[in-house]
């Protein structure tokens, strides 16, 4: 599969765009199309949870910043983003990509911007994958007494 | 008894310019930046933003940096901050199965499925000063070592659906392709306790996702649950949760824990957005998370087996974690039918109104805050107590 032939849905792209770090996505579609804030860019906390065991009854572990928008497109189409951190313009982008995503821009969109994003996030992780990989115990048995 | 007083202003502003003045230091020594901080003190920002209770390490440098260092005072600052932002909602419970680990060690198993990844720890470092670091311009970074060859097997990892149980040989690690930069994205490494829990030898954990109390929003109430006192020793002192801990290794409540699993890693964070009417990821977190493994030989309710303790904790923060677990464990007493030996670390009232720093800190230094009225009183007390003490003596004799 190659990047630009990939599909993403929807929950994927709010994925990748709340991840991308802000300058990136500047840098990936610099240019804001008119828009109509239904909701301007808000900063505010969400309350993690985390659970009991990994897996038992769920516990509040703490919050984490985090800014949302919405907004209307001319075409009408109506984007929401919420994404980690406090940065508004980050927040509005998002929410401009995902209301593009459903319509006839998505392939372009999909091509310019959150391909890129996907392939760089693939190769952040396998990059650090392969550093924890290069700390990885390797055990071997000294000679026993008993096998002499 | 408290009594308006007036005056002190100027004393005040001098006092604010000159700690401005004093956190800034010798002008002729470069400043630090935020994300100096963040990037460099990194184990700092983590143990702000766990105390803290707020995920940003941003935030968590800034707090440092204006705190000059005094790290209590930085969690003071997020506390505060924190309380202004408006609550959105709560994540779903992260998944750490599914975390994408950069340490993971156990004790308790040597050949685990996924092997043990040291990361980047100061384990097996020997404690000397690197002088190194003092001298202008450090030493460029050396490079990762190659991975080892697998010593065994080799080839394609297999699914985690076949991977075979822990008395049988151990197969080349299913964490990444082998190599370098290879594969796509390393699928997930089961929790040890996992195994213990498919032969019913460790007590198994109940899923629920019933709203957990939040003691940021509630007062706390006692008895607590054991969701409230896990979020309230994730964010207590990391220097209180580690000495109960190591008050039950010295046998103040001993648990006989074992590390049965340490990692850390990065988790994803999703959210139900209800304008969506489906979950999302909103961003992605770094979390230590460690589970005890405890010996247990029963108890009047419960079968021998072994039981649990969990330490959860934002950032790489492995001693705390630790701490949380230990004491986690200890303080389950009740619901595992085991006798109550008036160890500190047992004793929930103790362990939980104690935890946070903040609150203990505004305490204990409100004390030196004007009280004269209230000495006043004390002096005269003093004095008239004294005087009848003499003339009774006097009467005595």
């Amino acid at each position: 599969m190659t990047s630009h032939t990939a599909t993403f849905d929807r929950k994927t792209w709010m994925g990748l765009l709340a991840r991308a770090k802000p300058e990136r996505l500047a840098q990936l579609f610099p240019e804001l199309p008119a828009h109509e804030l239904l909701r301007p860019p808000e900063i505010g906390a969400v309350m993690v949870q985390g659970r009991a065991g990994g897996a038992g009854s769920a516990f509040n572990l703490g919050e984490m910043t985090v800014t949302r928008c919405a907004l209307r497109l001319i075409s009408g189409a109506v984007g929401h983003a919420h994404v980690q951190g406090r940065d508004k313009p980050h927040a509005t982008r998002a929410a401009v990509v995902d209301a593009l995503m459903q319509t006839d821009q998505a392939a372009a969109l999909a091509a310019q911007v959150l391909a890129p994003l996907q392939d760089e996030e693939r190769v952040r992780r396998s990059a650090r994958a392969a550093r924890a990989a290069a700390t990885k115990v390797e055990f071997f048995t000294l000679v026993r007494g008993e096998d002499q | 008894m408290y009594v308006a007083v007036k005056g002190g202003e100027r004393a005040i502003d001098a006092a604010h310019a000159w700690l401005a003045a004093e956190r800034r230091g010798d002008t002729g020594i470069a400043a630090l930046s935020v994300a100096q901080i963040r990037e460099q003190l990194a184990l700092a920002v983590n143990r702000v933003m766990a105390e803290g209770s707020l995920y940003d390490p941003d935030l968590a440098a800034l707090a440092i940096k204006q705190a000059r260092g005094d790290l209590i005072e930085a969690v003071f600052l997020i506390c505060a901050y924190r309380t202004t932002l408006p609550r959105f909602g709560s994540s779903r419970p992260i998944n750490t199965g599914d975390m994408a680990l950069t340490r993971r060690i156990s004790a308790t198993f040597k050949d685990l499925p996924g092997g043990q990844i040291l990361g980047p720890t100061f384990d097996y470092t020997h404690r000397l000063l690197d002088f190194a670091l003092m001298a202008e311009g450090e030493a460029p970074l050396a490079a990762p070592p190659p991975p080892s060859p697998p010593h065994r097997g080799g080839g394609e990892a297999p699914l985690p659906a076949t991977l075979p149980h822990l008395d049988t040989p151990v197969p080349p690690s299913p964490l990444v392709g082998e190599g370098w930069g290879g594969g796509g994205t390393p699928a997930p490494v089961p929790h040890v306790t996992d195994f213990l829990n498919r032969d019913g030898l460790i007590q198994s954990e109940v899923p629920s996702d019933a709203t957990p109390p939040d003691l940021t929003r509630e007062p706390m109430e006692l008895p607590a649950s054991r969701p409230l006192r896990l979020q309230a020793l994730t964010r207590g002192d990391e220097g209180f949760v580690l000495s109960l801990a190591y008050s039950t290794q010295r046998g103040y409540g001993r648990t006989h824990a074992f590390v049965g699993e340490l990692r850390i890693g990065t988790v994803a964070v999703e959210m139900d957005i209800p304008e969506l009417g489906f979950a999302v990821d909103i961003g992605e977190i770094e979390v230590t998370e460690c589970e005890t493994v405890n010996q247990f030989t029963g108890s009047r309710t419960e079968p021998p087996q072994f039981t649990r303790g969990y330490g959860l904790v934002f950032g790489q923060t492995e001693r705390k974690a630790i701490s949380m677990s230990l004491v986690d464990r200890a303080l389950r007493w009740k619901e595992l039918g085991e006798d109550f030996i008036g160890a500190p670390a047992q004793d929930e009232e103790f362990v939980l109104m104690h935890a946070d720093n903040v609150q203990a800190t505004g305490f204990l230094e409100h004390i030196k805050l004007p009280h004269y009225v209230d000495f006043q009183s004390e002096l005269e007390l003093i004095r008239r107590l004294r005087a009848e003490a003499i003339t009774q003596r006097e009467a005595a004799e």
